[in-house]
């Protein structure tokens, strides 16, 4: 909860760990407490043997950090700005808040941090090709970027339904030269797709890297996703330093995985001081069980390599996640996550469709800035974490808050115009003869089919 | 290879090998089409030539499975299968042959229940042990507790991918036989069989397993045929999962006989 108590419990958390000569910040894997570990097929321990040995190697090559770093800046645009959100804190108790703004990096999200890292990595393994999952299409987007830029062969699995809903990121994959795979298997959705990468992966991993998109799945993929990203937090760490002198009071973003959320938070574990928030999606609200906050409500279980808090039924089957934002829309989340929730060092916190659509609208309004729905579950969790922590304050303005705004939210733009009531029924937004989306009719969908590769090329 | 008296799968090997011949393992997931289906089915499976059945836990999220099993599993959980059922689908095979029947899952499913718990009621079914596609013996402490408790045989999986030190520390892990895995990829019929099965066997012989039985990909009597002449045991998934959804339980009966009829000629191991 984002309440007192939890707050105060935390700084004692992180107090005990320092005190005791430890850091949180450098777990390496393949544990964090009891979560995390290699819960996969046998068929790939030697894959991920290689991804492990390589990115340790690499870690260590001034050359290959070089590389990275040029392309962080020269590429993506690093360092991201951290833009203080002056008319947006005027709604948080007065709190200052502060925006890390990944969305300003090239592709438009975090998601290049990561890929760009292991595209590298693919290429020292001598890998030709790249295979991703993609909820919405951020990291299908980002992972194709990537393969264009260091000429691999990228193929990306998507769930058949959410190809439909992100047509014009179908798209984009396809100009940037990947190949998009509709899962149409079990619930067609991005877990479902990740199984399908698994499957591709086992069957081609002397070619292929499988370029996972979050800090989830069998080790080394949440220590690594994690290192790709830390660069966020460092940044952050840093300008806020420089820009009020002091460190935040506490730092939010949104948990699906947890790939941003991990990277901004690891500068700031040892930092007792600094309260960290995560934020999961809780769709129509946890009570209706139509949500995907894997902490709150989900038990430790495995899924995808890796021991986490797990969305499953009483048989261990893993319940569908129901979410506005595709890209948190996963039931299960990062092992160091889980581990950081039950040691009490992260407070995670589910924040409802409304209330994300509604910190959504509110920093269009008074920053200008649209931002990817997923982020805006942060900015609605900042809202709440300034409240608390400015609350009987003389001085609200001494509170400072950095929120990671992930992505940018142009993706977002048709599911936004539908939630806000702008669209009449023809999908034209009211008032005009727009229409936010092609006009849905037979040509546009053999288009697009034809245009994707068969989901199940039959390998019976 | 932890060996004990009590392994059932062991001892249906050594059955079949006493009898100079390779044994024949045929899986089929619980609860497809139904309960009742899957125990005539393994009841037909072990009284036209299978000498061990594998019965799968349908799982939402199977990794390890081609198509053909994914549906069949999705259709089995879509007609409300629970996992506890597995076990009337166990005793109730159990019950009518001397196969030894051991059951396939995902590790979640089993975790969800408890380890021992899962264990203790596999064991009280009549379960030989189980067969993990995706637990490792480096992640499985309380597998091996469990199992040593009640007396269930852990079959591990090797791949052509593992390493010579991954293959004898599997080796050492698994008790009853060891899965090999015939390619590099998920189950599903395939035209042939992939020439690193062969490779495969010798090795994991070489690292010490006395019963290597070989899966993924083997469809007919003639792919049968050629891996009975150098493996313990043969196992068929896909072919027969088919096999039930289009021609039911006298299907799995007919293809069961057909297959076996692949391990008649095959050269008698030593």
């Amino acid at each position: 909860m984002v309440d007192a108590s939890t707050a105060n419990s935390q700084e004692n958390v992180a107090d005990a760990f320092l005190q005791g000569g430890a850091s949180l910040r450098n777990a390496a894997g393949p544990y964090f407490g009891s979560y995390g570990g290699r819960w996969m097929p046998e068929s790939l321990i030697a894959a991920l043997d290689e991804v492990e040995d390589t990115f340790e190697k690499a870690k260590a090559d001034p050359e290959f950090l070089a590389q990275l770093k040029d392309l962080n800046k020269n590429y993506s645009g690093r360092p991201s700005l951290l833009t203080e959100a002056k008319r947006f804190s005027q709604h948080a108790g007065g709190a200052r808040i502060f925006l890390k703004r990944e969305d300003l990096n090239h592709t438009g999200s975090h998601k290049i941090n990561n890929v760009l890292g292991q595209a590298l990595l693919a290429k020292r393994m001598g890998k030709t090709r790249v295979i991703a999952e993609t909820g919405a299409g951020q990291h299908g987007v980002a992972s194709a970027t990537a393969a264009a830029l260091l000429g691999l062969e990228c193929v990306v699995y998507m769930g058949a339904e959410d190809c439909r809903r992100q047509a014009l990121n179908v798209a984009r994959m396809q100009l940037l030269g990947a190949t998009v795979v509709p899962v149409t298997n079990g619930s067609q959705t991005l877990k479902d797709a990740i199984n399908d990468a698994l499957r591709d992966w086992v069957s081609n991993v002397d070619t292929t890297h499988y370029l996972l998109g979050t800090a989830a799945g069998a080790h080394p993929f949440p220590a690594m996703v994690r290192f790709f990203h830390e660069v966020i937090g460092e940044e952050a760490r840093a300008q806020i330093l420089e820009q009020t002198g002091k460190l935040p009071d506490a730092v939010c973003a949104c948990i699906g995985g947890g790939s941003n959320a991990i990277g901004i938070f690891h500068s700031f574990l040892d930092d007792a001081s600094v309260k960290i928030y995560g934020f999961e999606a809780g769709g129509d609200g946890v009570e209706t069980g139509r949500h995907a906050a894997a902490i709150t409500l989900g038990r430790p279980g495995v899924l995808h390599g890796a021991r986490s808090y797990l969305m499953q039924d009483e048989d261990g089957q893993t319940i569908e996640s129901h979410s506005i934002s595709a890209g948190l829309d996963y039931p299960s989340v990062g092992p160091e996550h889980s581990y950081l929730a039950d040691i009490g060092r992260v407070t995670y916190e589910p924040i409802t469709d409304t209330e994300a659509m509604d910190a959504f609208r509110l920093l269009c309004r008074t920053e200008g800035i649209i931002p990817a729905i997923e982020s805006s579950h942060a900015l609605a969790g900042a809202i709440k974490v300034g409240k608390l922590l400015t609350e009987g304050k003389e001085n609200p303005a001494d509170t400072v808050i950095i929120v990671n705004l992930s992505g940018r939210g142009d993706k977002d733009v048709e599911t936004a115009a539908a939630w806000f009531d702008m669209l009449d029924e023809d999908g034209n937004v009211k008032g005009t003869t727009l229409s936010t989306r092609k006009p849905k009719g037979p040509s546009e969908r053999s288009n697009l089919e034809i245009s994707i590769e068969e989901a199940s090329e039959d390998q019976n | 290879m932890t060996e004990q008296m009590t392994s059932k799968s062991a001892a249906a090997i050594d059955r079949a090998k006493a009898q100079g011949r390779a044994a024949l393992i045929g899986y089929l997931p619980a609860g497809y089409p139904d309960v009742q289906s899957s125990i005539d089915a393994g009841i037909a499976m072990a009284r036209n030539g299978a000498d061990l059945i594998e019965i799968g836990i349908p799982y939402s999220d199977p990794v390890m499975d081609g198509a053909v099993i994914q549906a069949a599993t999705t259709e089995a959980i879509a007609n409300g299968f629970r996992v506890a059922s597995v076990f009337d689908v166990v005793a109730g095979i159990t019950a009518a042959t001397d196969a030894a029947v051991l059951v396939m899952t995902y590790w979640n499913p089993v975790m969800r229940m408890g380890v021992d718990e899962f264990s203790r009621r596999l064991a009280e079914a009549g379960g030989a042990g189980l067969i993990t596609p995706d637990l490792i013996p480096d992640e499985a402490a309380e597998w091996f507790a469990a199992s040593d408790k009640y007396g269930l045989d852990r079959v591990f999986l090797v791949a052509p991918s593992s390493t010579p030190e991954r293959l004898a520390m599997t080796v050492e892990a698994s008790r009853g036989f060891v899965y090999a895995v015939s390619i590099m990829g998920v189950t599903g019929t395939r035209q042939s069989v992939s020439s690193s099965a062969e490779k495969l066997v010798a090795d994991t012989h070489a690292a010490g397993a006395e019963r290597v039985c070989v899966g993924l990909g083997v469809s007919n009597a003639d792919h049968v045929r050629e891996i009975a002449a150098y493996a313990d045991g043969v196992i068929v998934g896909t072919a027969l999962v088919a096999a039930i959804r289009d021609g039911g339980v006298d299907a799995v009966a007919q293809l069961t006989k057909n297959l076996s009829a692949g391990l008649g000629r095959a050269t008698a191991q030593a």
